[in-house]
């Protein structure tokens, strides 16, 4: 073990360059994120991830965003562990109705100025569980939703795309 | 003497492949339940149809499988559940689902039904309302005891669930769960389906498990229509499972190590996952290898430099995993928390039938890629560790052999893949009434049952899937008691159950 200990202090960081904030997801943003807001919060969001409904995929790649290839923190992307903490909701699935309410509460516990991105295609429209009696059918049909990152599941990089485009408007610089 | 012989039926359903399936009558539904009282078969599965409810059993001995099935004329069934409790979960949802009564039940709280879906008993097909009331959680009574309340919103980033302690001062005396939180209603949406999009719905029961999941479904619906998948496609199914499992071992390895304040494990064992699923990406075009795995075969074949990727993947962790294994077997501040913690008992697990490195680190010696032996793993060479302490440690161990164990599989068949088609044709229609099939796959937390019916014209009329955890959760409240508020993360992870595969 101290070989591999010694050999992570030598052989340097696994870290990978930053991806180019997407076209698509700055676009979408611009129409939708206030600009006042954006002075007032400064080069750092926290997120509150919200599971609610999906099939655990999408929570599997947003974990990923922590390991050491990605390290969303040097981003100044942080997982905070109540939505009385978080700038950001990450919401995953096609929100159940069982999951309504819960969602609902961490949204209005969740203090403002406070964005919510919705992830996954489920996220979007119910995605392949569209139409159950037991989907309401997306995210934005129980809370706003300011941006979308799509994908089932949407890679780690397309997500560190989709939030390093929000952090770059509410920063100020869009 | 197969299990049919011992349990008095009335007919034998002639489609339903490749084990046999028959009508009992309330005698035989009886008898199947003191056989499976008195421990000679294991609960596999317990799933409803608008006037039926269905039970698979397995005999542990002779891993021989059977499924009983008893009409419901009066829309109701002897329960099973107030004779043998691993079919609590399942006979609830049954109730909550199709409407179907079990006569005689202790328990008929509701399980998925949270009153929110707008109407009762969805799969029914009748239109009969139910009464709403405040869910009722088990007492637990006495001077000193307070409860917590935990989620279905969770700290971290994980699935959605209610967890309610009962403690006496640090020391948990009952914990009682309370899930269905992401039921999206997949059983229904199966209902009509077409293969290619019943075949989705299966991929995203529960996202950890989609290569298995997968894997399951394809092979149900091969075995109701009497064909095989091609050799190729068999061993490029078995080479996803695989990685699917180191990828989630060597995850919750990390993951659990992580929830006893040992963060340096989580981030070496947080490496090797990632390198695992960009290897899975090189291969077959998605890092979770979604939608590859198809009734008859594989989507795609691996990618030009796929093996070379897994080859260096193996090299990898060849040579990094050993060294892991050593610092979590040497750190004595991680082993006080794991071992004796959370211990599952070797009788539960053998009740409940515990799938998985639950039920392996307690003593139940079941694996269903040895159990049924099916294509490639008939023709691959690997070991089924079993543990008997039972604790978060033996489980910790049993994914450590795992993984070994999935890396020598890459390896054989790796050397076995030699050229061949991918996908076997799939009949445009069986023209004559329904077929059914029934699979065990083994996913990484343990045997999924995927049980189908398809209709003349290959739709599915009715298809259901049983995760591992549904024999795995009640475990965790058994295996929480006693210990402390601050372990049940560490004993949670050590299980790792699926929400999404039990809430469905």
């Amino acid at each position: 073990m101290r070989k591999t200990l010694l050999e992570s202090l030598t052989h340097g960081s696994l870290t990978e360059p930053a991806p180019a904030p997407d076209d698509s997801a700055l676009a979408e943003l611009a129409t939708k994120v206030d600009r006042a807001a954006q002075a007032r919060l400064g080069r750092s969001l926290a997120i509150r991830q919200v599971d609610a409904g999906s099939c655990n995929g999408c929570e599997l790649e947003i974990h990923a965003l922590s390991n050491a290839f990605y390290d969303i923190e040097r981003f100044g992307l942080r997982f905070v562990a109540s939505p009385r903490h978080a700038d950001v909701l990450l919401v995953t699935g096609p929100v159940t109705k069982n999951m309504r309410q819960a969602l609902e509460r961490t949204y209005n516990a969740t203090p403002d100025p406070k964005w919510v991105v919705a992830v996954g295609g489920c996220a979007i429209d119910g995605g392949i569980f569209k139409g159950s009696y037991a989907s309401v059918g997306g995210v934005s049909a129980v809370v706003p939703v300011d941006l979308h990152i799509n994908g089932c599941p949407p890679s780690p990089t397309d997500l560190l795309k989709g939030l390093l485009a929000l952090l770059e408007h509410v920063g100020g610089k869009g | 003497m197969g299990i049919l012989d011992g349990i008095p039926h009335v007919s034998a359903a002639l489609s339903h492949r490749p084990w046999p399936r028959a009508v009992v009558t309330e005698a035989g539904w009886q008898a199947a339940i003191d056989r499976l009282v008195e421990g000679g078969l294991t609960l596999l599965g317990f799933w409803g149809e608008p006037t039926a409810v269905h039970m698979a059993m397995l005999d542990a001995g002779s891993a021989e499988i059977a499924v009983v099935s008893y009409e419901c004329t009066a829309g109701t069934f002897p329960s099973v559940a107030s004779r043998h409790p691993p079919a609590l979960r399942l006979e609830r949802t049954i109730h909550d689902l199709f409407g179907l009564a079990p006569t005689l039940a202790d328990d008929l709280r509701p399980w998925l039904d949270h009153y929110a879906w707008g109407k009762s008993y969805p799969l029914s097909g009748r239109n009969t309302s139910r009464d709403a009331r405040p869910y009722q959680f088990l007492p637990a009574e006495g001077e000193a005891l307070h409860q917590v309340a935990v989620g279905p919103v969770h700290a971290g980033t994980i699935e959605p669930g209610h967890f309610r302690f009962t403690a006496n001062g640090e020391h948990v005396v009952r914990l009682e769960q309370w899930l269905g939180y992401t039921h999206k209603g997949i059983e229904s949406l199966m209902q009509g389906a077409s293969l290619e999009a019943a075949a989705k719905l299966a991929n995203r029961t529960s996202g950890d498990s989609a290569v298995a999941y997968a894997f399951g479904f394809a092979r149900a619906v091969e075995a109701a229509l009497q064909i095989e998948a091609p050799r190729r496609a068999t061993l490029l199914r078995a080479l996803m499972a695989e990685l699917e499992r180191l990828a989630n071992h060597l995850g919750d390895i990390g993951a659990i190590c992580n929830d006893a304040s040992f963060a340096l494990m989580h981030a070496q064992t947080g490496i090797l996952r990632e390198r695992c699923l960009r290897a899975a990406n090189v291969a077959f075009g998605h890092r979770l290898m979604m939608d590859v795995i198809v009734p008859g075969g594989v989507t795609r074949d691996i990618a030009a430099d796929g093996v070379s990727a897994l080859r260096a993947l193996l090299a990898e962790l060849q040579k990094v995993f050993p060294r892991l294994i050593e610092l979590y077997d040497n750190t004595a501040s991680l082993q006080d928390r794991t071992v004796t913690t959370g211990i599952v008992k070797a009788e539960y697990a053998r009740q409940f039938g515990a799938g998985g490195y639950v039920g392996r680190a307690s003593g139940r010696d079941f694996d269903a890629r040895r159990a049924t032996a099916y294509p490639p793993y008939h023709a691959l060479s690997f070991e089924v560790p079993v543990l008997q302490a039972g604790d978060v440690n033996a489980r910790v161990w049993i994914r450590i052999r795992e993984v070994e164990q999935s890396i020598v599989l890459i390896e054989q068949i790796l050397d076995q893949l030699g050229p061949g088609e991918l996908e076997t044709a799939l009949p445009a229609r069986i023209g004559h009434g329904a077929c059914e099939g029934m699979t065990l796959t083994e996913a990484f937390r343990g045997d999924v049952l995927v049980w189908l019916r398809l209709d003349g014209a290959l739709r599915v009329e009715r298809c259901h899937l049983r995760d591992a955890s549904w024999f795995q959760w009640p475990l965790l409240e058994t295996a929480i008691e006693g210990n402390i508020i601050a372990d049940f993360p560490l004993c949670n992870k050590s299980f790792n159950c699926s929400y999404s595969g039990v809430d469905l």
